[in-house]
């Protein structure tokens, strides 16, 4: 029998992958930080406070990435764990985020940024 | 030693680690194949017996003309949608318009992967040894609303807008009951993996899994048969167990609290009759796929019956026990017969005794399939059209408190149980979990019951001193209606 | 380097690259559409993308759950809210600080070049964590099979599978970190158990509060 169907833990699916090509950790950061400055400059360009709101879900999801890069690379725990709170705070975010929004909305009829920049109601 | 196989064995028999990948890949085809067939083959079957169906409740006929009983219409239907001119208004979002039927109807399919028809580890399933099956399910039935939100908005009509709006509302509010009545299973069950959970298999006991030994696990008995050179394990229930180890009647009334609270939602994420607001056509014409015709119009209509199909075998699968018979004479053919009626040895087993199983496996979770289906088609029948805010009310203040309370309690009574279990072994550990619960669960319905009292009170004074007009649709409330001798203050 | 380009190219290299280039041009996408309900689907998709690159991590509970809680709840609710406030057209306003794109464009790309530069010469370049010897135990699934190791203990190899890390991101792995008293994760998950209820219970007050014009 073919000796990598036997090491196999995962199922047979494993003996399709050749032994040696592994992705490298850099790989996954640099992937994570591209995603990072996509969202910031996402951030900085939009005028449109829901899709500023998805670029910084955007950021988040690519530090989510990083932190599981490294906690698999490193064999820790904390990388996964870390990214389940990131998910549970981005959440959070939303939620609040948009209620703000639609409160602004009511407001003044429009939700540019441009124009929201009292601090008050 | 190198033993020698065939490639028959190779391609069905052989367990899944000893196979190379290519017998994987066919293996999965055929998996693919014969999900596809029964999740989509069927849906003309549904179809056919949703209007005979109706025609008998409302007292006419319904179609039957096409073939023997009218069992071909929805084939000449396919036909007529296939025929029809592929019409695409010209103000829509183009690219969106397209994708929409397609994107409504992907995850239906995608979910097929995970649902068991059989117990075993090689063709139990498309993907028999995904151990995360509910988790899949849950996350394909979250993006499952993508497609009617999209043909909505794309349509560039208000009437499609407001349909795709209330869609996304609506699956939004109830996907959080049937969310909290799933984990409800899974916390009782203990696994994630759908297999298992039909089985009630309980991982967290330490069991030594030595081929031959009967485990007591909760639910029913389970033979684990040595079956060397043979792909299949068959955990074969005793016979002494039955349809009262289901899942639906474990942790008595818990596991049924959570079976009624996922069927509401099954029909709610269906967008069928009562909760069928998105598609409501005395109000919104025909909701988000006004715009649309011909085959895009059949992929909605398609993906609305396998999409019901779908959550009724989850529902099968979670609470009714799955594949198995209600009773467990009637599960399958013993292997040890078949092995003393053909004379043959202990460690072989003929082909065709496995595919026997199977089929006993497949029909009795069609039968309950089709139990369900018909379950859909009376409640639509018999229920008028909640109004939206009824819709919202009952989904957020109705069905979301009672779920996840029900998940609470199960959770106090499993950790009890837990803290129990090496003083007083499993069936006195779990009377103690469970009567703390059930204390528990009265002690919640008398709190709602006196702070509903005291609301009705309150509103019928708000009646007597005038503040409320009597003709007024808040004085026939719900509760006032349905309980007006418990809830009734003056005498 | 790799001796040759067949023992480089191998399936999960070849994943990670059309992923990763999956998530790279749907991420860019999202930005450069004007189109806001475009954009919510543009980001859809990478979370899908991303959520694949997770099950390459061996991450596998966070990738369902990145597909249910992103893709599922929130992306959800960010298309009812466009539809909502019916911003689905592209935006009309005229940018009132034109300067700041290509300002923002370019510190961008200044910060691209700065972290590749840093994480190509600072990250060590090594193979995944692996407690996996030659003659490796089963996993689970495996010890459940006749026929494999049948006397091993089963809570013996679960436990083995939270230490483990190539099966760590299982849904048992991560529990039996996650409430597991000696690790430091217990008391953070709590205080995200109360952030979510205060922000529930936050963005049902902003949110159901009505303007002053609406209770006239």
């Amino acid at each position: 029998m073919n000796p990598a169907v036997q090491n196999a833990n995962y199922g047979a699916l494993t003996s399709l992958m050749p032994l040696g090509g592994v992705v490298p950790l850099t790989w996954y950061i640099t992937l994570a930080s591209l995603l990072f400055i996509t969202g910031a400059v996402g951030v900085l360009v939009k005028r449109n406070p829901i899709v500023i709101f998805m670029c910084v879900e955007l950021m988040l999801n690519a530090s989510n990435l990083a932190l599981i890069a490294f906690g698999r690379y490193l064999g820790n725990s904390g990388g996964m764990m870390f990214s389940i709170f990131v998910m549970a705070v981005a959440a959070a975010e939303v939620a609040v985020g948009l209620g703000i929004l639609i409160s602004i909305f009511r407001l003044r009829d429009s939700i540019s940024v441009d124009e929201v920049n009292l601090m008050r109601g | 030693m190198e033993t020698t196989y065939t490639i028959w064995q190779y391609l069905f028999t052989l367990p899944v680690h000893e196979i190379p990948w290519w017998a994987e890949v066919f293996r999965s085809i055929l998996r693919v194949v014969i999900g596809l067939a029964f999740g989509l083959g069927l849906v003309p079957i549904y179809v056919w017996l949703e209007r005979r169906m109706l025609g008998w409740v409302q007292g006419r006929l319904g179609p039957n003309r096409v073939g023997p009983e009218g069992l071909l219409q929805p084939i000449a239907d396919v036909i007529k949608l296939f025929m029809k001119e592929d019409i695409i208004p010209t103000n829509v979002d183009r690219g969106l318009f397209l994708i929409a039927p397609i994107i409504a109807l992907a995850p239906v399919i995608m979910s097929i992967t995970v649902i068991p028809w059989n117990g075993s580890k090689s063709w139990g399933a498309v993907a028999p040894g995904l151990d995360i099956g509910i988790l899949f399910l849950l996350g394909v039935a979250s993006i499952e609303v993508y497609g009617v939100i999209l043909a909505g908005w794309s349509s560039n009509n208000k009437y499609s807008l407001l349909g795709g709006l209330r869609a996304s509302s609506q699956v939004i509010s109830y996907e959080l009951g049937m969310g909290l009545a799933i984990i409800a299973v899974l916390l009782m069950c203990g696994t994630l993996g759908l297999q298992d959970v039909v089985r009630g298999y309980d991982l967290r006991q330490p069991h030594e899994f030595v081929a031959g030994t009967v485990l007591n696990n909760g639910q029913g008995l389970i033979n684990v048969l040595p079956l060397s050179g043979t792909g299949y394990t068959f955990y074969m229930l005793d016979w002494s167990s039955g349809f009262w180890d289901w899942n639906v009647f474990r942790m008595f009334p818990f596991g049924l609290i959570a079976c009624v609270v996922y069927m509401i939602s099954m029909i709610a994420e269906t967008n069928r009759a009562p909760f069928d607001l998105p598609e409501a056509e005395t109000e919104l014409v025909a909701g988000f796929h006004t715009e649309y015709s011909g085959f895009r119009f059949g992929a909605f209509f398609m993906s609305e019956y396998a999409n019901m199909a779908i959550v009724s075998t989850i529902c099968v699968t979670l609470f009714f026990g799955g594949w198995l018979a209600p009773l467990g004479i009637l599960n399958q053919v013993p292997i040890s017969w078949i092995q003393a009626l053909t004379q043959t040895p202990d460690s072989w087993v003929p082909w065709w005794a496995n595919l026997i199983n199977s089929l006993i496996s497949a029909l009795w979770i069609i039968l309950k399939l089709f139990t369900l289906i018909s379950m859909f088609i009376l409640v639509r029948a018999s229920y008028p059209r909640l109004r939206y805010d009824m819709l919202m009310r009952f989904g957020w203040k109705g069905l979301l408190p009672v779920a996840l309370i029900n998940l609470v309690l199960i959770a106090i009574s499993l950790a009890v149980q837990h803290s129990f279990r090496d003083s007083l072994g499993t069936a006195g550990a779990w009377w103690v979990g469970q009567i703390i619960a059930w204390a528990l669960m009265l002690a919640a319905m008398l709190v709602a019951f006196v702070s509903v009292r005291k609301s009705y009170a309150s509103r019928q004074r708000d009646i007597a001193s005038g503040e409320i007009p009597a003709d007024s649709p808040i004085v026939r409330h719900p509760v006032a209606l349905a309980l007006p001798a418990l809830t009734s203050t003056e005498k | 380097m790799p001796e040759s380009l067949a023992g480089f190219l191998s399936i999960p290299v070849l994943l990670f690259l059309i992923f990763a280039l999956g998530a790279v041009s749907t991420a860019v996408s999202c930005v450069l559409t004007p189109n806001p309900v475009r954009s919510a689907l543009f980001l859809v998709l990478n979370l899908f993308c991303v959520a694949i690159l997770y099950l390459l991590l061996n991450a596998y509970f966070l990738a369902v759950v990145q597909v249910i809680v992103y893709a599922g709840a929130i992306m959800v609710l960010f298309l009812f809210v466009i539809m909502l406030l019916n911003l689905g057209s592209p935006e009309r306003i005229p940018d009132q600080m034109k300067w700041q794109q290509p300002v923002a464009v370019g510190a961008g790309i200044l910060l691209a070049a700065m972290l590749t530069v840093t994480i190509a010469s600072s990250v060590p370049s090594f193979a995944p964590a692996t407690s996996l010897p030659q003659t490796a135990r089963r996993t689970t699934l495996d010890a459940r099979e006749p026929g494999a190791s049948q006397t091993m203990d089963n809570s013996a190899i679960l436990d083995d599978i939270a230490r483990r890390p190539e099966t760590m991101g299982t849904p048992y792995g991560i529990g039996k970190n996650l409430y597991n008293p000696d690790k430091p994760w217990l008391f953070p998950f709590e205080m995200v158990s109360f952030l979510l209820l205060v922000a529930v219970i936050g963005s049902v007050s902003l949110a159901g509060r009505q303007t002053s014009e609406e209770k006239a």
